[in-house]
């Protein structure tokens, strides 16, 4: 049942949201978002991600400004279950005594009675939640018992059984796998080409330009927000980051001439680990090691 | 005497009953307690209530209804503290309930009551009068079926929040719906283990039934019947002891949670350390 009139959006205007302990969280935040479209929420710790994201939610009342979702208040969004919330794994207690089942079927206490007594179309769309994200075979498990993906993927399909059209992630790719990784980012694509509105807080920058269509950039107001190609430039993320982001310049560091284009970099979003060539470990700084980089010349030499 | 005896005697049986009501009610409610962290709001409720009760008897109410709001009293102002000021929320519980006790404390003395503080304070469960009685199975009963409809919103609450608040229930309404349960289950245990132990009724049951499993279903069973267990043996071993009836209650939940902690098949100490 999907609502015929306006189409799904996301508009943020002006938006400020002060603490009661007097402190402002957020400052004329505006930022609209049409159907379609994953996007990135970009920002350091502290910088008011989580604030934007409550504000989203309606769990804080801004001072200032509003949020509409498809010319709707937050309120009435909310009572059409149409936000969905994976949170991130840090908030979310792991010896509590449900199963993978129980959890993927609180995505669809909205729609029941107030019993919470599940229907036949319930049991299904949680079995058929479970199987997009593969994790069928996991179903009778304490939640406590499985891996970082497996978790995550748990509470992804919480949000997909809740059949919302907006779906907010917070941090989605913390201590999760690569295959997990790759699970998640396919699924986001899948419901992104469904229509539906996907929020991502992350401050994995790597992985933002492979999926996200959108970036917001926020620093205690939204600093920059559109298409990526656009926003995600280094004179924005210098903005957004100030002098906290790690850098890497080659031309500073011990990778010489002769590594040519074979550099590989490893990263975690820490600092990159950097080998050249031939497998040698590369340093940021060429000072000091002075007497390395000459050795590397001979080998290079030989 | 023989082993027999104590089902002799009328006090003796109707004992039994309402503490293994008392306890099952208790069992239900230290199931959420123990899983959103509330032990503490548990002890602060049941310190609170004794200004109520010292209020409600002065104005000829029933106890039940005094002890009921100052509870809730206590629970409201914490909140309102804590969301007002800079201060953590346990501190502000400390400093309210030990208040309003210690103001409840100074009521009784200044008005002239029958009722012996020893028996809000401890429980009389073997002396206990019809009315008392009746209050107490209506509290029990009340908050039995309030909590048994509820459990999955209330469990949802307790597991997550915005999760419960991002789909359109209520997330306010629980957390008064919990803590209205709480300050009736408290209401319906005063008079079987009274204000100072009644918190062990709140807590332990939980606790053990969490040693012994990972689903609630089965912990809302478990803690039940430990509880209606203990509270069962506790009545049971004080007829012979003559008194303190709440306190061998209270030893009797501390000695299945001790048992559980040590021969819990999956989270006990002994089957951890054989897997070790």
């Amino acid at each position: 049942m999907r609502e015929i009139s306006p189409p799904l959006s996301i508009e943020v205007a002006d938006v400020t949201v002060a603490y009661a302990n007097g402190i402002v969280a957020l400052r004329d935040a505006s930022f609209k978002l049409g159907p379609g479209v994953i996007c990135a929420l970009v920002g350091v710790n502290g910088s008011g991600k989580s604030t934007l994201f409550k504000a989203i939610m309606g769990f804080i009342r801004p001072v200032k400004g509003s949020v509409r979702i498809a010319g709707k208040s937050v309120e009435q969004a909310r009572r059409g279950k149409r936000i969905a919330y994976v949170p991130q794994s840090e908030e979310v207690d792991w010896t509590f005594p449900v199963n993978v089942w129980d959890v993927v079927m609180m995505g669809r206490y909205g729609h029941m009675n107030f019993m919470r007594l599940p229907s036949a179309t319930d049991k299904r769309i949680v079995a058929e939640s479970l199987d997009r994200v593969g994790m069928s075979d996991f179903k009778e498990r304490q939640i406590g018992e499985l891996s970082g993906g497996q978790k995550k993927r748990v509470f992804l399909a919480r949000a997909l059984a809740q059949r919302g059209s907006i779906m907010l992630l917070d941090e989605p790719f913390t201590g999760v796998d690569v295959t997990t990784e790759e699970t998640i980012i396919s699924l986001l694509r899948a419901l992104r080409d469904d229509g539906h509105i996907i929020l991502v807080s992350t401050h994995n920058l790597g992985s933002v330009p492979e999926f996200c269509d959108h970036v917001v950039l926020v620093n205690r107001t939204v600093l920059a927000a559109g298409p990526t190609d656009d926003v995600f430039t280094e004179k924005n993320l210098t903005l957004a980051f100030g002098g906290v982001l790690r850098q890497f310049h080659f031309e500073q560091s011990t990778i010489q001439e002769h590594d040519g284009r074979t550099v590989k970099l490893l990263t975690d979003d820490e600092r990159p680990l950097v080998f050249g060539k031939d497998g040698h470990l590369e340093y940021k700084d060429r000072e000091g090691r002075e007497k390395l980089v000459k050795e590397r010349e001979k080998e290079a030499g030989k | 005497m023989n082993l027999l005896t104590p089902f002799q005697y009328s006090f003796m049986n109707e004992a039994l009953m309402i503490s293994a009501l008392v306890g099952a009610v208790c069992a239900v409610l230290s199931c959420y307690l123990v899983l959103k962290g509330w032990s503490l709001m548990g002890d602060a409720i049941s310190h609170a209530v004794l200004p109520g009760i010292v209020a409600a008897y002065s104005m000829g109410l029933p106890l039940a209804v005094g002890a009921f709001a100052s509870g809730l009293l206590c629970a409201v102002a914490t909140g309102w503290i804590k969301s007002s000021t800079r201060i953590k929320e346990d501190t502000v519980m400390g400093i309210v309930f030990t208040g309003l006790f210690a103001l409840g404390l100074v009521m009784f003395t200044k008005i002239q009551t029958e009722a012996h503080l020893n028996h809000i304070l401890f429980g009389n469960i073997l002396g206990i009068e019809r009315d008392d009685m009746i209050q107490t199975i209506i509290a029990a009963s009340v908050t039995l079926v309030v909590v048994l409809v509820m459990r999955k919103d209330l469990l949802l609450f307790c597991f997550d929040a915005a999760h419960a608040r991002a789909i359109g229930l209520n997330t306010s309404m629980l957390y008064y719906v919990l803590l209205s349960l709480l300050a009736g289950t408290i209401v319906a245990s005063l008079q079987s283990v009274g204000i100072i132990l009644v918190v062990a009724m709140l807590v332990t049951p939980g606790c053990t039934a969490r040693l012994l499993t990972d689903r609630f279903d089965r912990m809302l069973l478990i803690a039940v019947a430990s509880s209606v267990l203990a509270s069962c043996i506790g009545v049971y071993v004080s007829f012979f002891i003559n008194g303190a009836t709440g306190a061998c209650i209270v030893l009797a939940q501390a000695l299945l949670f001790a048992l559980a902690l040590l021969l819990g098949p999956k989270h006990g100490l002994i089957a951890r350390r054989f897997r070790a």
